[in-house]
């Protein structure tokens, strides 16, 4: 394809080698996504992704065949990994990513239709199109964070999603950059030819007490972990994460500096650091362009609401809550949780009682949400004291001083950001 | 009774605590040690929480602890891991939901081991959920699509369901002889339950359930039980939606008919928002 990595393509050079069908496709796409903003629902851009995939189904495969692609995917992390990465990667050349964290197909094949004089494209996936954008995209390397146990009533077992990253990622090309401290990880990108191991930690564990491979009971002393039974075990790392440094495979350690919070993120830094190697990224300048993301998609973004200080956290299931309590302010730091069960967050609300509330202790916890009273039911069990309010106004309002964390789960977290943006 | 209160309890709470603490000497005054109880402590045996926790089920532990622990009484809870033996000595026996492939496989663990059985035939209290429910009966399909043995203690069992799996909350109107409050859970299952002539349905379903709900057999029946062993679809907790059901344990486990009275404000608070939003109670 004439123009194929080509770093001094003009803008929209890449367009005039799209054959006449991706062209029209892209440009209804766009006429979409500009309608659906001027209605004003929201960017627009899955609908565009949408019309454009509809007039030309190979759209996505031919979008990314300009770019050297990077896949990312996990439960959790998927979306500040991915702008990681993709800050990293500039030092390398222009990047096209799906940054707001449309990550479904049609989202993808909007993000990469706008990227018309990217070299790299930087690409979250949802964990179950994983298999299908990775056929599609060809990419130059995969990047497996973490499984765990996510909207249970609407998506797939957490093995089974672990089983169809095996079988569909086995023939990849792709270097794959995968998280050996996550067993469920580990057996998913073991059957891959070509495979870069980084020990980024799992704070969570309860969905990988069974060996993935023979359903042994699995062995977890310290950091390790391995099946008695059939020997399926914890890969030797190449990469590491190691306090606050990244250990490279020569054993240089990187410190890690980030804006970001929390072990989660210097978790996600160490793949990134190790993705970024893979495009010729030396750790520490990818290390230096990492410091500057702040805040991705609202995320830890800390907000000026009614004179209060409110940082806002986004946990979605049991291990994303167990992080996010382990970055939070210690007490006294008053917090508030919100908690929705809509579709997009997955209608059973059992999870709350995976997820050790018992470490609030001490803090002053004001609940609200769609599901507060379920968040209620599940403090008084905890034995702790807080209080449920309506509003974000009334809790910040009887709130004690000093920085307020808020933590919501999906739907209750983009409330909470439109609130705050008045 | 040396139990620190746990953190958060008002004064209020304290009263209630003493309370407690006066009827479990009255208790002892009266009856002894409760026949059921192996000592002072009330005995939890969780069975398998590393196969079968995947819906919230150690919800249901912590509400029964907690609720055993208002009323004064000492609690100890063992977690069986499925390389354990199931100990005999418990009082109230706990079994969860999971997915396919853990099904199976704590079904042949517990095939290997008699302690439940055992357990049950002293009198013990078995309250199993979903995928452990299905485990308890005489059969069902495992991930292989094979049928799999399970315990028998209870006399049913599972089949695939033809259709949809059923998801969604739940409400159901319990057997009168259980003296409970309408049930609210939220279902998850493809499996559907046959009920044999030894036992009787938990409850009847009455709201939600797109799929016919609860066991899924046509005859609109939730659960199954006989004597001290219960079997329900309902996720939630079950438990922390039903605070009843978790005071019925205890009191089964203590052999009492009555408990002095345990704060529910919450629960109920929950409860009556999960009734409206799921339907009319019948």
């Amino acid at each position: 394809m004439p123009g194929t990595g080509s770093e001094a393509a003009a803008p929209g050079a890449r367009d005039s080698s799209l054959p006449a069908r991706s062209k029209l496709a892209v440009t209804a796409g766009k006429v979409a996504a500009a309608a659906s903003r001027s209605v004003g629902r929201g960017s627009g851009s899955v609908i565009g992704g949408k019309v454009a995939l509809k007039l030309d189904p190979d759209l996505l495969a031919r979008l990314a065949d300009h770019l050297d692609v990077v896949l990312v995917s996990a439960t959790n992390g998927k979306t500040t990994t991915t702008r990681l990465i993709a800050e990293a990667l500039r030092a390398a050349g222009p990047v096209v990513s799906n940054a707001l964290g449309a990550n479904m197909p049609a989202g993808i094949t909007a993000a990469l239709a706008g990227g018309s004089d990217a070299r790299y494209g930087v690409i979250e996936v949802d964990e179950k199109y994983l298999a299908g954008v990775a056929r599609d995209t060809s990419p130059k390397a995969i990047a497996l964070l973490n499984l765990s146990r996510d909207q249970l009533d609407r998506a797939a077992e957490t093995r089974m999603m672990a089983e169809k990253w095996r079988e569909g990622l086995q023939d990849t090309d792709a270097v794959i950059i995968a998280n050996a401290d996550d067993p469920l990880v580990t057996w998913a990108a073991s059957s891959c030819r070509r495979v870069v191991w980084v020990a980024a930690g799992q704070a969570w564990k309860e969905d990988a007490w069974s060996c993935p491979s023979c359903g042994g009971v699995m062995q977890r002393p310290g950091d390790d972990w391995y099946c008695q039974e059939c020997g399926f075990r914890r890969p030797q790392p190449h990469w590491a994460l190691q306090g606050a440094h990244v250990v490279d495979p020569n054993g240089a350690a990187w410190p890690i500096q980030l804006q970001l919070p929390g072990r989660a993120n210097l978790a996600n830094a160490t793949s990134s650091a190790a993705v970024a190697a893979v495009f010729g990224v030396p750790p520490q300048v990818a290390l230096e362009r990492m410091q500057s993301v702040s805040a991705v998609a609202g995320r830890y973004d800390v907000v000026s609401y009614q004179g209060r200080d409110v940082r806002l956290l986004l946990a979605k299931n049991p291990a994303g809550w167990l992080e996010t309590f382990s970055l939070i302010d210690g007490p006294p730091a008053p917090v508030i949780l919100s908690v929705n069960a809509m579709d997009a967050d997955g209608t059973d609300t059992s999870w709350l009682w995976d997820v050790d509330y018992e470490r609030l202790a001490g803090h002053p916890v004001f609940v609200m949400g769609q599901r507060k009273l379920d968040l209620a039911v599940r403090l008084e069990v905890a034995g702790l004291q807080f209080h449920v309010v309506d509003s974000l106004a009334d809790a910040v309002r009887m709130a004690p001083p000093g920085r307020i964390e808020a933590i919501a789960n999906y739907t209750a977290f983009q409330q909470l950001r439109k609130v705050v943006a008045g | 009774m040396t139990m620190p209160p746990p953190p958060g309890y008002n004064p209020q709470q304290q009263q209630q605590l003493q309370q407690q603490q006066q009827y479990q000497q009255h208790q002892q005054q009266q009856y002894g040690r409760p026949s059921r109880m192996s000592d002072s402590s009330l005995r939890l045996v969780w069975i398998y929480p590393d196969l079968l926790s995947t819906y919230g089920d150690r919800g249901n532990a912590l509400v029964l602890e907690r609720r055993a622990r208002q009323r004064g009484l000492a609690v100890s809870r063992i977690d069986v891991r499925s390389d354990q033996p199931v100990p005999t000595s418990g009082d109230i026996y706990l079994i969860g939901g999971g997915e396919d492939r853990p099904q199976r496989l704590a079904a042949e663990r517990l095939r290997q081991d008699s302690g439940l059985a055992r357990a049950v035939d002293n009198g013990a209290i078995v309250f199993s959920v979903c995928a452990g429910y299905q485990i308890l009966g005489h059969e069902f399909i495992n991930d292989l699509g094979q049928r799999e043995p399970g315990l028998g203690l209870l006399d049913v069992w599972s089949t695939r369901g033809e259709g949809a799996r059923s998801v969604g909350d739940v409400l159901a109107e319990p057997d009168p002889r259980l003296g409970l409050p309408t049930l609210t859970g939220f279902e998850n299952h493809q499996g559907v339950t046959h009920l044999g002539q030894g036992v009787s349905p938990l409850a009847t379903v009455t709201a939600g359930g797109p799929h016919g709900g609860g066991n899924g057999d046509g005859n609109g029946t939730e659960g199954a039980w006989r004597d001290t062993v219960f079997g329900t679809y309902l996720h939630g907790p079950v438990l922390a939606r039903n605070p009843a059901v978790a005071d019925l344990l205890i009191k089964l486990a203590l052999d009492v008919n009555a408990l002095p009275p345990a704060d529910t404000t919450w629960y109920d608070a929950l409860r009556a928002e999960r009734i409206a939003a799921t339907g009319q109670p019948a």
